[in-house]
């Protein structure tokens, strides 16, 4: 008997493919509404908004400072005993939820860090030429925070992709739930869950290669 | 005609311009000299708002504002009369030498792309950086970049000009080209403002020099009297001290 049952897992493969869907989609919901929130935390924290802009910090804090599995945990089986309406949630939603508000918080610092750190002339002469802050934030200063900001993103991303595995906690079966039910029918724990991290990984590879095709676009202007 | 009446500006306790009255003649070129921290820059700044005065009044063309009451669509239509060449040149570092000059065509006289380039071109080729249309500034040296800040300048059709020391950022070996550019649009008329301490520049192509001192206008006339005859005794000490460190300007 080999070491590994290789045909155990080629036929893993696409019983496992068939739950990627759903551990995209969620991570894909999770990122879109995280960037969301997090441009607008990070403009209220660029602009200093009085009042938001402490509610945006302890925000962060929050979020940055305590585990995802803890929010996950909190928001699925927590606020539910709270708050009478999100009795029905399910897994799914909550780590929807779980995921947004936690990258949400991370990603907000670092796109107010690639806003701020556009050179101020060049805001300047945009006013001194008389564009309004809209037009200069449009033209001038996210195109070039953007291109500062995409790399790191991108890493949230990534990251985002593979914490979509917690939702199992919560009973949901993607990626991870369904190899957890695929190992404990054969007792093939090794060879299923070496399966599953390869797929993770080649997904996370793909990224990458995206990444930095992606970075080298953006960064057209500043090749010598 | 650009006039400036008892502008004031203050940063916290200190006064930076205590009381600037100046006035500008269409085509006239008017250079200010004076020790660093004198408020120079920042008279230039007032002008088209990138500091906000706190007392005066300023007239550029048809707009007649006090500027402690300047609302944003006054700011906005100051922009629009003035022009601004930086110190450290401040161009659009995600756009093309083509682009920094058009941008403002585009976005705020709001001209279809096409002609917007067409006029960039014409820019470009009197700066003679016609082959560097499609170059970032990263790419191109100081005196390159330097030029198609003038260039950014001279789309805009502004009343005035105003440069703010455009040569002072720049190795010597570019200085030349950038001062020759501003010569050439000194001889076409444009009206310039000009904050520089090139004193071979002042004496050569100002209509008027401009001495400041401590927040306020010391002294100011044709080049030819302030400098061989300058009457007040802090423009004299001055010129002194400046020209002993610039021994090819003095005569």
């Amino acid at each position: 008997m080999s070491v590994l049952d290789f045909d155990y897992m080629l036929g893993l493969v696409p019983i496992l493919l068939s739950y990627l869907p759903l551990t995209l989609a969620m991570a894909a919901a999770g990122m879109v509404l995280a960037l969301v929130l997090a441009c607008g935390l990070a403009v209220i924290r660029v602009l200093g908004i009085p009042g938001l802009n402490g509610a945006t910090l302890l925000f962060i804090s929050f979020f940055r400072g305590t585990p995802l599995l803890v929010q996950l945990f909190l928001f699925y089986y927590g606020l539910p005993q709270v708050l009478a309406f999100l009795t029905q949630i399910d897994g799914i939603t909550a780590t929807i939820m779980g995921l947004t508000l936690h990258f949400a918080a991370y990603m907000a610092e670092s796109i107010r860090a690639a806003i701020v750190g556009v050179d101020r002339s060049q805001t300047e002469a945009a006013l001194s030429i008389g564009m309004t802050n809209g037009q200069l934030m449009r033209r001038i200063v996210l195109p070039q925070a953007t291109r500062v900001a995409v790399p790191t993103l991108m890493n949230y991303f990534i990251d985002m992709i593979k914490a979509t595995s917690l939702a199992f906690t919560l009973g949901v079966t993607e990626l991870m739930g369904a190899t957890q039910k695929e190992a404990a029918g054969s007792f093939l724990y090794f060879e299923a869950f070496i399966t599953v991290a390869v797929i993770y990984w080649g997904i996370v590879e793909l990224l990458a290669w995206c990444q930095r095709r992606l970075e080298w676009r953006l960064n057209e202007a500043y090749r010598r | 005609m650009i006039k400036v009446a008892n502008l004031v500006k203050r940063f916290g306790d200190t006064t930076v311009l205590d009381g600037i009255d100046l006035e500008i003649e269409q085509g006239e070129i008017i250079v200010v000299i004076g020790p660093s921290g004198t408020g120079k820059s920042t008279l230039l700044r007032c002008l088209n708002f990138l500091e906000r005065p706190d007392a005066g009044r300023l007239t550029l063309g048809d707009l007649d504002v006090d500027v402690t009451r300047a609302t944003k669509a006054d700011i906005l239509a100051a922009r629009r009369r003035t022009a601004f060449v930086f110190q450290n040149y401040a161009l659009f570092a995600n756009k093309t030498a083509l682009e920094n000059i058009a941008e403002g065509l585009i976005v705020v006289n709001r001209w279809p792309k096409a002609k917007a380039h067409a006029r960039a071109r014409e820019i470009l080729e009197r700066i003679g950086l016609a082959d560097k249309a499609d170059a970032y500034p990263a790419s191109l040296s100081g005196g390159q970049q330097q030029r198609v800040g003038i260039g950014r300048a001279m789309a805009a059709q502004a009343e005035v000009i105003l440069f703010d020391e455009p040569t002072s950022s720049l190795d010597p070996e570019w200085v030349e080209e950038v001062l020759a550019l501003m010569k050439r649009l000194a001889a076409e008329r444009q009206t310039m403002l000009v904050v520089t301490h090139e004193m071979g520049f002042a004496r050569d192509v100002a209509d008027r020099v401009v001495f400041m001192e401590g927040g306020r206008i010391v002294e100011q006339g044709p080049p030819s009297q302030l400098f061989n005859a300058p009457r007040d005794p802090r423009t004299r000490d001055f010129l002194r001290k400046v020209l002993a460190a610039q021994p090819a300007v003095s005569t």
